[in-house]
């Protein structure tokens, strides 16, 4: 892969970043009551902090004027403190983030451990009674809502068999094997609601991948070299066959994050998927902002991997 | 998989030479072919019939069970099913099946409302972009690109966040939160049909019907509506299928998570979140709404693929 490809994919990203800062910002500019200046209209803050934010934020400039404000502000790591618990917001975020980027990792390892297998296998006898079985319960694995199947697994596991804790906790007062274990079980739930939502979606992708390989002529030159179906598959269709589901991965995670935030949310996992909802709830605009900025971020980002993924395991695409 | 499969009465009563070649010679109306091969797909015929009666209890439902959703009873709390309560009831003595019916009212019309809108917005960006190639194509297909890699649920949150208030005060509780919540999901789901129109349009446009009909001198307009238009519908309508699922679990989504119906309006997914605290005395009380967000888009979502199976043949493998 040439340098010059990666320089100019990673300029193309400057520009979803400004356009998804600009959507987020027009948001924020239409909503009616003007919600930062709520900070400035609050009894609770001293008259020389409301002054100084009004002329921080620039509340009385032109639109656009406050919109590059903003952009500076965000850009320098300034992202505002929280109105709930007087923290600066990028603190916030830092300490929540990698707890929801673990859980959003196992989830997709497991996720991938499940697909992969059972899509080859699916796709490897089209409309056989495994195929026909595996792709029922995809359809009813990602018919089943991340709420709904994280409630049913709280009342089999937590609340009828007691094998497993359902509120996430932070601060366990066990060290060495104790901790690993007691982190283990509770991030079980959390993990499997998680990786079979995003697994049950990506067995179809998987086979129907493997399908449009498994038609190409080299498929057939290899088989009728004697090589044995079991070696074609591996060696042959499935090397092949996964690099479009790179790519799904990635167009897949803006909905995704939709599952981290609802599975952080009923095991009250402290990421920031509930630090969104609880700032919602509260009314903190900074950090409601702040966190939908960065699953922005991190979509773009999950995006430029992606792509520069798919140039380096795939040779014939040509670098634009 | 087609050709393997014996011919279905319908098609023997035109003749063994449609049998032989149904796809290519049969003479059927393309309603009726496209309703043969939506019955191969048996799951699809099933789920057809399950959210028909779904549909139909939620639309008759409260003729048959004419108990009122708000009908306080401190006698009979978070009891289970019973003859007098067949789904049983909630903290507050509710019944939970008349609950269940108005609950499946508001979920099946968000998610046919907000179908609509993304099909709405989808269609004419993908029909422009597809149409006017060049820059226009360029600049549209930028900005879907740009709200396909938005996160979907923050920015869904942080919409209804702001613009909830304002609307409920000049649509009323039920009728702004509606609005707030369909326009929303809409406006955040028309993106893969833009790109789906588009496609179609790029390759419909270069076929020797459309030719003909410029040849003829028809307008650019009339070529869009009269020709192209319906012959890239049969996708749109799958896809568009399947988004009413979407919808109805991204609603229930947002108000399992408190954001969105409010207490008194029942929506399955709000049913869920009051009976989150519950869990361990009346499992019932989520269970039920629970099976039936999952029947629903199970159902629509197996539809989907049936009439995929029946209008987007070139997916058939």
């Amino acid at each position: 892969m040439s340098r010059s490809y990666i320089v100019r994919r990673l300029l193309l990203a400057i520009p979803s970043v400004l356009a998804i800062t600009v959507i987020l910002y027009t948001v924020l500019a239409l909503a009616p009551g003007d919600p930062l200046g709520e900070l400035t209209t609050n009894p609770n803050v001293p008259l020389a902090v409301q002054a100084a934010l009004r002329a921080k934020f620039g509340l009385d400039d032109p639109i656009w004027q406050r919109y590059f404000h903003w952009l500076a502000a965000m850009l320098q790591g300034d992202w505002g403190f929280s109105f709930a618990s007087q923290e600066n917001v990028e603190t916030l975020i830092m300490q929540r983030l990698p707890v929801s980027l673990i859980l959003f990792g196992c989830s997709e390892l497991l996720a991938i451990l499940v697909a992969v297998p059972v899509g080859v296998l699916a796709a490897a006898r089209p409309y056989s009674l495994f195929d026909q079985v595996a792709n029922t319960l995809a359809f009813i694995g990602f018919s089943l809502p991340t709420f709904f199947t994280g409630l049913l697994m709280i009342v089999l596991f937590s609340i009828k068999l007691n094998w497993l804790p359902f509120v996430f906790r932070s601060d366990l007062n066990v060290t060495g094997w104790a901790w690993w274990w007691a982190e283990f079980k509770q991030s079980v739930m959390p993990v499997l609601v998680l990786g079979l939502a995003l697994g049950a979606s990506l067995v179809r992708y998987v086979r129907s991948s493997m399908l449009d390989v498994i038609r190409l002529d080299y498929v057939t030159t290899a088989r009728s070299k004697g090589i044995g179906g079991r070696r074609v598959m591996l060696r042959h269709v499935v090397r092949n066959g996964l690099i479009p589901v790179v790519t799904l991965v990635a167009v897949q995670l803006p909905v995704i994050f939709g599952g981290t935030i609802i599975t952080e949310q009923i095991f009250r996992v402290p990421g920031i998927g509930s630090l969104l909802i609880a700032s919602v709830l509260n009314n903190d605009t900074p950090v409601v902002m702040g966190v939908t900025f960065v699953y922005a971020c991190l979509v773009v980002l999950f995006n430029l991997i992606a792509d520069l993924l798919y140039v380096w395991l795939d040779p014939r695409i040509a670098y634009r | 998989m087609s050709g393997s499969i014996p011919a279905s009465p319908t098609v023997d009563a035109v003749g063994p030479a449609a049998a032989a070649a149904p796809r290519v010679t049969a003479p059927l109306s393309p309603t009726r072919e496209a309703w043969r091969r939506f019955r191969k797909h048996r799951l699809a015929v099933v789920s057809l019939v399950m959210l028909g009666l779904m549909v139909f209890g939620v639309v008759a439902g409260p003729l048959i069970w004419p108990v009122p959703i708000d009908a306080i009873d401190f006698s009979a709390m978070l009891q289970g099913s019973s003859w007098a309560h067949p789904c049983g009831t909630d903290n507050l003595g509710q019944d939970l099946l008349a609950r269940l019916i108005y609950g499946g009212r508001i979920s099946m019309a968000v998610g046919v409302a907000a179908m609509l809108v993304a099909v709405c917005v989808g269609v004419v960006v993908g029909a422009v972009a597809g149409t006017a190639s060049g820059r226009i194509d360029a600049a549209l297909m930028w900005i879907t690109d740009v709200f396909l890699s938005l996160p979907q649920i923050p920015l869904l949150l942080l919409l209804i966040y702001f613009f909830r208030p304002a609307l409920r005060a000049v649509l009323g509780e039920l009728g702004g939160v509606f609005v707030v919540i369909v326009v929303v999901i809409g406006g955040l789901r028309w993106m893969p049909l833009a790109r789906l129109v588009r496609a179609q349009f790029l390759s419909l446009r270069e076929k020797e019907f459309v030719e003909a009909a410029r040849a003829l001198g028809a307008s650019r307009m009339r070529l869009i509506v009269r020709h192209i238009l319906p012959n890239a519908l049969g996708p749109v309508l799958v896809a568009g299928t399947i988004e009413v699922a979407t919808a109805i679990i991204l609603e229930s989504t947002l108000s399992f998570l408190g954001l969105g119906f409010p207490l008194d309006v029942p929506s399955w997914g709000r049913m869920l979140f009051d009976s989150e605290d519950y869990l361990q005395i009346a499992p019932h009380w989520a269970l039920f709404p629970g099976m039936a967000i999952f029947l629903a888009v199970l159902s629509i979502n197996f539809i989907g693929d049936g009439l995929r199976d029946a209008l987007d043949p070139r997916r058939v493998i």
